[in-house]
């Protein structure tokens, strides 16, 4: 766009403005929150401005130390669960995902169409729907409470092989027939070449995946019974105490303003290579 | 070492009776150190052929052997070969250097001979600037230069170009072509050369093999292949314009075409129906001879193109920019030297 007119150009802004606050303001109140004692909070009206406790609410979340009713898991411990989940989530979804693209696209196999619809099927079925089996599944190989069921049965995934297959087949046949000729085996000329290619995608990826990984509340609640793998998404909740029991708000602010750095530090890091695997190819 | 002998070869596609044959039965025997060019119009099945040479299509039947070897079941990178595409596919994402010597680390040649042959292949293409650049980062004639490159690093026994100049423009073509021949003449490497480009083909070629719908239709020298050409294809597809065919009765040194009657220089080779050959620029205006109705005169520069009729059948003469120039509407008359004269049987379209 490249009109010139003042009025609209300042209505973009108060548009744009208005969305950032939208946006912003209930983030600002969590950190405002997590930075005041229990009392400023519970008595109205809110404070604004952010308040003396930080270094206490923190320190206190992150040791397991705070008072009130909920929870007193260590936030610590689970933001360690929580990255260590989202980390092998996103790696994996991304390893399984390139080698099942390149067996799709790259090699003539019985069934090949076969195994792309049933890949591309799973699209349509959400975790939730195939979640009670799925939990029978991991009880009866006693992954309950451990790493592996936690990341495992999310780690296939539909919709990453399928961005791949899409940019395999983008990838011109001349390149395959010229590593043939330069003697590249099939699994030389997948890391020599199409990881190499694949390397904006492969980020843009990891930090959707990662996010989704992080973010994951239902599959965790299920698979997760003692206290030292629970993520920080559930140590939230779990920090929120029922009935008349007090809840130290300012600490779950505080866990609230932690669980959101990580997915936060990501987009931040990789947000140059995220727009660049959305937006363009390297051919 | 790199003489490539094709015996017989068939290309089909799919089985059975639905099979669709793209390659019917086609031999050549090229000697090592040859520059063959293989020329046809799009869809003639030259690409599919130099591709069963590399290795990247299968050969239905037949044979074909490099270097006394023969290859049919052999890896592409077992054959001995280089190829340079289209398209240049080159790695994008590897440095000059690195798509150069990329085949070679693979072979586990040392690291230090990978050196001395890129930097010399880079000497002889003048890419000695650009060696640590990415190919997007250099223009078409250099992405041209880098391909050739990869090729010659391999030291193989046969080059094989798949119209590795099309994508280029006119200027660089012709600048490539020469480069291109003298690398030839330096490196004394079999050469397969593939294009739709006749002129390309003519100049390049030490022989050409000139293909259509599959098969060959002449093997042989540029001149042979303009002078005498096998088939009316040939006849029509080497040489701009092409050649002018006239379908007619001859009975000794007469040709009637369409109810006007020729006069001969020399008798025909038989009597009968028989096809007339005769390039625009070997045939002279002057005060007798055969009548071109003239329709319409393109201006070259140097030539004029002059399209008319003779009876019934279209004609174009191509004449000096120094004679005066006919008018739509004119008859000119046309004088052939008897050995200009092509006779082609109208059944067989083959040279009589």
């Amino acid at each position: 766009m490249v009109e010139r007119r003042p009025l609209l150009g300042l209505l973009a802004n108060v548009v744009l403005i208005i969305g950032v606050l939208i946006v912003a303001l209930p983030v600002y109140i969590t950190f405002v929150a997590s930075t005041h004692a229990n009392d400023a909070i519970i008595h109205p009206p809110m404070p604004l401005t952010p308040g003396s406790h930080m270094v206490e609410n923190y320190t206190a979340v992150l040791t397991g130390t705070q008072e009130g009713g909920g929870s007193k898991a260590s936030v610590g411990q689970m933001m360690i669960v929580s990255l260590v989940t989202a980390l092998v989530i996103a790696i994996g979804k991304i390893a399984i995902s390139l080698l099942s693209a390149f067996a799709i696209v790259y090699f003539r196999f019985p069934f090949r169409m076969f195994f792309f619809w049933a890949i591309f099927v799973t699209l349509m079925l959400p975790v939730e729907v195939r979640i009670a089996p799925t939990y029978k599944v991991v009880s009866d190989l006693g992954m309950l409470n451990t790493y592996a069921g936690l990341t495992v049965p999310l780690i296939a995934s539909a919709t990453a092989t399928f961005l791949f297959r899409q940019f395999f087949l983008t990838v011109p046949d001349e390149l395959t027939e010229a590593s043939r000729i330069d003697g590249a085996g099939p699994l030389r000329f997948f890391w020599d070449v199409l990881v190499p290619l694949s390397k904006t995608s492969i980020a843009a990826l990891f930090v959707i995946q990662f996010i989704y990984g992080w973010n994951q509340y239902l599959w965790p609640l299920l698979v997760t019974t003692s206290e030292d793998m629970y993520p920080v998404v559930i140590g939230i909740k779990r920090m929120i105490s029922g009935g008349d029991a007090q809840t130290e708000w300012g600490a779950v602010m505080a866990t609230a303003m932690l669980a959101m750095l990580p997915p936060a530090l990501v987009v931040l890091l990789m947000q140059r290579w995220f727009v660049k695997g959305l937006v363009d190819t390297e051919k | 070492m790199g003489a490539i002998s094709i015996r017989n070869v068939v290309k089909r596609y799919g089985k059975g009776p639905k099979a669709n044959q793209v390659i019917h039965d086609v031999s050549a025997e090229i000697a090592d150190g040859e520059f063959i060019v293989i020329v046809g119009p799009s869809g003639c099945g030259k690409s599919t052929l130099l591709r069963m040479v590399a290795g990247l299509e299968e050969i239905s039947e037949g044979q074909i052997s490099i270097s006394g070897r023969v290859v049919n079941d052999v890896e592409p990178s077992e054959r001995d070969i280089a190829m340079v595409f289209q398209n240049y596919a080159l790695y994008p994402h590897m440095s000059v250097y690195d798509n150069m010597a990329y085949g070679l680390k693979i072979a586990k040649v040392p690291v230090a001979e990978i050196k001395v042959r890129v930097d010399k292949a880079a000497a002889i293409l003048q890419l000695g600037p650009y060696l640590a650049r990415k190919p997007r980062e250099l223009s078409g004639g250099q992405r041209q230069r880098v391909a050739m490159g990869r090729a010659i690093v391999r030291q193989p026994s046969v080059f094989l170009f798949d119209e590795p100049l099309s994508n280029l423009d006119a200027k660089l073509r012709a600048q490539t072509r020469l480069e291109i021949q003298k690398l030839h003449r330096e490196l004394g490497v079999t050469s397969l050369f593939v294009t739709h480009d006749q002129v390309e083909a003519m100049t390049l070629a030490e022989r050409m093999i000139v293909m259509n719908a599959g098969r060959v239709e002449q093997i042989g020298t540029p001149d042979e292949v303009y002078t005498r050409p096998a088939t009316t294809f040939v006849a029509g597809f080497i040489g701009s314009p092409p050649m002018n065919l006239l379908e007619g009765t001859a009975d000794g040194s007469q040709f009637t075409v369409g109810g006007v009657t020729l006069a001969l220089p020399q008798p025909a080779p038989r009597s009968g129906p028989l096809l007339l050959g005769v390039r625009p620029e070997h045939a002279d205006p002057g005060e007798a001879g055969w009548a071109l109705q003239v329709e319409m005169v393109e201006m070259l520069g140097a030539e004029r193109l002059v399209h008319g009729h003779i009876g019934q059948t279209a004609f174009t003469l191509r004449m000096d920019a120094t004679l005066p120039s006919p008018h739509a509407g004119d008859t000119v008359r046309l004088n052939v030297a008897g050995e200009r004269l092509h006779w082609f049987d109208r059944a067989t379209q083959q040279r009589v």
